[in-house]
């Protein structure tokens, strides 16, 4: 689009077949409906070079016509009075639905994708106004913005579409400052990307105990009101309000992730952490009430406790069996984070970040060679951007270090039941205040 | 309330940004004698595709000079270099390949 629109060159662009719908609209809504647009089967990835070559000797497979005839044509075929019509679509949001009973108007939000099709509670005028009175902020009050992925355009959202949403997810009203910091991250717990990502929250500080939150037995299970329903507002607002999560079109996760449920959201144990909360390591006073927010979350690694012969090795072999294209964020019942002052002498977070950041290591070679480091990781070494350009001068079987320091991050979660813990491959955002949304 | 008395709910999707129409570069009358950039977004195993469709302006089309360009980070950066090359030096893009 930015070739063929801000530098004039008339240009083709080559998808595979999955992606009809959302290339399409993705075009409409970058103002190029008219944009030329040819398929080929999907995969592309992990084809020979013969099998790729019968994909361009081939037919597109959405038009039944020669794939390289279409190329051809959309260099050379002058635009027809459809191509060049004026874009005119009504984008403008109504405040109000249409009055309606009960049951019709949860069809009409089950059937128009404004749930995550479980039943939510419907938001009425005193339901909404019940929510806003738990922040000082006014509703019209613009909270941010958002989009499902790179190459979609930015949606703007007030408090009072936060409102409904924390509505429509069983929120109860004291909850609304954590949501709307959620929402003012600006981070998409709803990313399209074909990946299955789900997103993970964080809550720190006083608010906490406020609106009882688990931090404690069973913090990222279904057995607390405002982990449950602030993680499922999260969820709503994310497709709701940066322009919808529908599959094929606003969503392109091939398995699904059934972490976005909920978006893995709960308290972090500050009272039996022996380590400084996650907020005050981002530069917040332990006073500070915040949430924080993770993307990327697919994988998750698990053990029970530290053995004291081969606890490394263990370690080692959990970070060894992550994509390098995420990093770890490890999530430390209170036993455990005990356990790692115990055997490592790790008495910060730091500390034991360096040691991971030390530890994770693989061959250059392997390294290099996973899909996701040659996609995304890869160009950027090649580009001249650091630590990935020094480390592609590394001979194949030099171990390098497989995540960025900055990238790692521990939260201490659980009520010591046990001493079992996990690695979320995650990535790191933001923290935001939530007193400055009370 | 009975299950027949209306309610009024709020609409819950945010606002969308309006849309305005970007102009389409002029076609070109013939591919003959011009070059066609084939720009690898770098993305799966697109390189190889495009080297394919190389292959094919060569034996099909050898009036055609293209020039296979890889964009110089990850997709999700801008390339102004890489764009102003195509402008100065290129007649037509094909861009991929979008999975």
């Amino acid at each position: 689009m930015t070739i063929e629109a801000q530098y004039g060159v008339p240009t083709v662009a080559v998808h595979t077949d999955k992606f009809d719908r959302v290339v399409r609209s993705v075009a409409s809504v970058n103002g190029m409906p008219g944009l030329q647009q040819v398929f080929v089967p999907q995969p592309v990835m992990g084809k020979s070079a013969r099998e790729l070559r019968a994909y361009v000797d081939g037919n597109d497979p959405l038009t039944g016509r020669l794939v390289m005839q279409e190329v051809i044509e959309g260099l050379t075929r002058p635009f027809d009075d459809e191509d060049l019509k004026p874009v005119e679509f009504d984008r403008s949001t109504p405040r109000l639905c249409a009055p309606d009973t009960e049951e019709n108007l949860h069809r009409l939000f089950l059937e128009n994708n404004w749930t995550d099709t479980l039943p939510i509670v419907l938001p009425t005028e005193e339901r909404v106004a019940a929510m806003l009175a738990h922040t000082h902020r006014k509703a019209d009050e613009v909270v941010g913005h958002m989009r499902p992925t790179y190459f979609r355009e930015y949606w703007e959202y007030t408090v009072e579409k936060v409102a409904v949403n924390a509505v429509m997810a069983g929120a109860r009203p004291e909850y609304l400052p954590v949501i709307l910091a959620l929402a003012a991250t600006g981070a998409s717990a709803r990313g399209s990307t074909t990946s299955s990502m789900a997103a993970m929250a964080v809550v720190n500080g006083p608010i906490r105990h406020e609106i009882q939150m688990n931090s404690g037995t069973g913090a990222m299970a279904p057995y607390n009101h405002a982990n449950a329903t602030i993680g499922r507002a999260y969820g709503l607002l994310s497709q709701n309000l940066q322009g919808g999560s529908v599959p094929g079109l606003t969503y392109m996760g091939s398995q699904g992730n059934n972490y976005a449920y909920n978006s893995v959201t709960f308290a972090e144990n500050e009272e039996r952490s022996p380590w400084e909360a996650f907020h005050v390591q981002q530069g917040f006073k332990p006073t500070d009430s915040t949430v924080s927010v993770f993307t990327g979350c697919r994988s998750t690694a698990f053990t029970l406790g530290l053995r004291e012969k081969h606890w490394r090795e263990h370690v080692r072999n959990m970070l060894r069996g992550m994509d390098p294209h995420i990093p770890p964020t490890l999530l430390l019942d209170p036993i455990t984070a005990r356990q790692f002052i115990d055997r490592g002498g790790f008495r910060t977070k730091a500390t034991l970040i360096d040691w991971l950041y030390d530890n994770a290591r693989m061959p250059a070679s392997e390294y290099w060679d996973y899909q996701l480091v040659q996609n995304y990781l890869y160009p950027r070494a090649t580009f001249g951007e650091e630590p990935w350009a020094s480390k592609l001068k590394a001979a194949p079987d030099e171990l390098i270090r497989m995540f960025r320091r900055e990238d790692i991050h521990v939260v201490v979660v659980g009520g010591e039941t046990n001493g079992y813990w996990r690695i979320m491959g995650c990535t790191y955002q933001k923290t935001v205040s939530v007193d400055e949304w009370r | 309330m009975g299950m027949n008395d209306k309610l009024t709910v709020l609409n819950p999707i945010g606002f969308a940004p309006t849309v305005t129409r970007k102009e389409l570069a002029p076609r070109l009358d013939t591919l003959d004698g011009k070059t066609v950039y084939l720009v690898d977004c770098r993305f799966d195993d697109s390189d190889v595709f495009l080297k394919q469709m190389q292959a094919w302006f060569a034996e099909h089309m050898p009036g055609v000079r293209t020039v296979f360009k890889p964009i110089s980070s990850v997709y999700l950066k801008d390339d102004p270099t890489t764009w102003e090359e195509i402008r100065a030096r290129g007649h037509a893009a094909v861009v991929g390949v979008g999975h």
